[in-house]
């Protein structure tokens, strides 16, 4: 899933200083599942800004609403007829859910609530671990389920650097070094020839805007787009 | 001949090789990089010339090995993929040779975290495999790394390093044939205080024949002080001090580690004159270019051969 | 057993301080009460393994959030007991008590 991380208050703050009537808009599925963006995030943050701007004198009136999905036309217009009546909308989704949310209201003023972090796992209530970079072309099957782009603090291919150190990356003795777990795993698995060649250059496809038309899904609309 | 550098013909001679070092400065003193280059002269067959070594920002690789050739010493011009990516390289690659560099040594780069800009980001478009390839490319094909064709291919003798001592101990030798089969024409080894386990890497090298594809030569960095052996033996990745060498440099008594640890690289240089397979050595003695000279002569490597 | 304890707490029960949320807290706060604290059994002793240490990793939260905002941490407090002792259920609202008493009224009161 998507993980994000709740902003600094003071941050958000400072983004709806000017206006007195927001909508917090929170999202029911990556964010909700990593505690930082769902119903009770939004209640949360709707708590503080509502005693913070009443500390300020500056008394700001606070609409919350969660929907299934900000990354979804489908959901967002759930929100159509509510948003009229708001200065400004705050969400809590990721940041692709908050640019559909923006595109779909061009008019209206909208920030985030969160920063965007990464695709990760959840290793316990609370605790999220990066573990993709989707960088459009898998070398899972290489690398033994573990993912040298994400793990290896240098993105190697053809690693172990020099820096490996006990098991351990050279940035720190808690990160573990991708390349040795590989090394581990297909070594269990019979099949470190898959690391004795080299792998090439990579062409990299995640440095431009990515678009994904599923086959069997073409349209004159869509493929126009493209 | 792949370069025609110095490095390369007193390599393919059968000569024992003798590499040293230079840091640049951390800022525009030319001066310094002469001053240091003063004490190598002479004394090495070429000198590395570190490209923002630990990630610490210091005058450009390419620049300071200019000032090397013009100070007349063979520069071996190090390029790390953390800061550059693969057009950036390619034309540093093109540049460096037109001005006369004929030594590279490629490598990876230490992360960024351990440098003075630690949130800088970093690029590894490419990792160090695959700019020994990359270079190999250029040189031999004439190509750029999209095939594209060049005018004037660069002439380098590619460098690549290789750590014996980090785990897991298997697959060093099987990395360092992976850069030789990239292309790699020499290796220079990580700085090396365990001896026995340099012994174990050297042999399974000889043994797997790679010594006959590629000159190693052996890194040797004399410890300057206690502190400096306990440093190096618990807080830089990779490293691997015995505790009876740090006693031995304790040992020594008060204000005699220095010389005890050059008499340590010594006795080093001296059995890898005697090793098999090892084709020279690669002095890094760490701002002690000064004591490069007496280093060298008392490890018998003097006078450096001229090819 | 009668035991003295401030009259002006007023005692909300949960069946376990695992059950108090954030929200719980941070909500009491806003409508204007001067301080909360969750009272939970002995670290070590929860019946449910851990509710009563999320109860303190809960209020450790809203102490941050609160100062975050502009007010006193430590208008939210845990305190942790056996159910045997009523004595230092008393010992513990006196403290509340006077804690409150010395951070004042709560500032949201004058808005």
């Amino acid at each position: 899933m998507i993980v994000a991380k709740r902003k600094p208050f003071d941050e958000i703050k400072d983004f709806l200083k000017d206006y007195k009537k927001v909508l917090t808009a929170g999202c029911g599925t990556c964010v909700a599942v990593c505690l930082a963006g769902g119903e009770k995030e939004v209640s949360v943050l709707n708590a503080e800004l509502d005693m913070a701007r009443r500390l300020d004198n500056k008394p700001i009136e606070l609409g919350a609403i969660t929907i299934e999905r900000q990354c979804d036309r489908e959901y967002l217009e759930a929100l159509d007829s509510m948003v009229e009546g708001y200065d400004a909308v705050l969400s809590l989704a990721c940041g692709a859910g908050i640019q559909f949310l923006a595109e779909r209201y061009p008019e209206k003023p909208v920030f985030p609530g969160v920063d965007t972090t990464f695709i990760g796992v959840n290793q316990d209530v609370g605790w999220y671990e990066e573990r993709c970079r989707s960088c459009s072309s898998c070398v899972l099957g290489m690398t033994a389920g573990i993912c040298p782009v994400t793990m290896c603090a240098k993105g190697l291919y053809n690693g172990p650097c020099g820096g490996t150190n006990k098991g351990s990356c050279e940035i720190s003795k808690d990160q573990p070094c991708a390349w040795y777990m590989i090394y581990e795993r297909l070594s269990k698995q019979n099949r470190l020839d898959n690391i004795l060649k080299i792998t090439p250059v990579q062409d990299w496809q995640n440095q431009k805007p990515r678009t994904v038309i599923q086959p069997g899904y073409k349209t004159s609309e869509n493929s126009a787009e493209k | 001949m792949k370069s025609e550098s110095n490095l390369e013909k007193v390599l393919s001679a059968g000569h024992f090789a003798f590499t040293g070092e230079l840091g640049p400065p951390r800022g525009t003193n030319a001066e310094e990089v002469r001053k240091k280059a003063a004490f190598l002269k002479g004394n090495v067959d070429a000198v590395n010339i570190t490209d923002n070594q630990t990630a610490v920002v210091r005058m450009s690789s390419w620049a300071a090995s200019l000032i090397l050739i013009q100070e007349g010493l063979e520069p071996n011009f190090q390029m790390v993929c953390r800061d550059r990516n693969r057009l950036a390289m390619q034309s540093d690659i093109l540049g460096a040779s037109a001005h006369g560099i004929k030594n590279m040594l490629c490598l990876s780069g230490d992360h960024q975290s351990f440098g003075d800009h630690p949130m800088a980001k970093s690029v590894f478009d490419i990792d160090s495999i695959q700019l020994i390839g990359m270079v190999k490319q250029m040189r031999d094909e004439g190509t750029f790394l999209s095939g594209n064709k060049l005018d004037e291919p660069p002439k380098m003798f590619i460098g690549a390093a290789a750590n014996p001592f980090a785990e897991p101990y298997e697959w060093r030798a099987l990395r360092l044939a992976k850069k030789i089969a990239a292309g790699a024409d020499f290796v220079q080894t990580q700085c090396i205080y365990n001896m026995d386990r340099f012994r174990e890497f050297m042999k399974r090298a000889v043994d797997m024949g790679l010594t006959e594809k590629c000159y190693i030569l052996a890194g040797v960095t004399p410890l300057k002080s206690v502190g400096m052996a306990k440093y190096m033996a618990g807080s830089v990745p990779g490293m691997d001090v015995p505790d009876e060498l740090i006693e031995r440099v304790k040992g020594a008594g008060k204000g005699k580690a220095a010389e005890e640890g050059i008499k340590i690289a010594v006795e080093q240089i001296q059995e890898f004159k005697e090793m098999e397979g090892v084709a020279g050595v690669h002095l890094m003695a760490i701002e002690w270019e000064h004591r490069v000279p007496e280093i060298a002569k008392m490890a018998g490597v003097l006078p450096r051969p001229v090819v | 057993m009668r035991l003295d304890y401030p009259s002006n707490i007023k005692i909300i029960r949960v069946p376990c301080t695992g059950k108090v949320d954030v929200m719980h807290l941070l909500r009491a706060i806003q409508k204007g009460a001067d301080g909360v604290y969750a009272v939970g059994c002995l670290e070590g002793a929860c019946h449910y393994n851990e509710g009563n240490l999320r109860a303190r990793e809960r209020v450790n939260h809203v102490r941050r959030l609160l100062e975050e905002i502009g007010i006193e941490g430590d208008r939210v407090r845990m305190y942790n007991l056996s159910s045997g002792e009523g004595p230092t259920f008393a010992a513990y609202a006196r403290e509340m008590a006077e804690n409150i008493k010395m951070l004042g009224p709560n500032p949201l009161k004058k808005h």
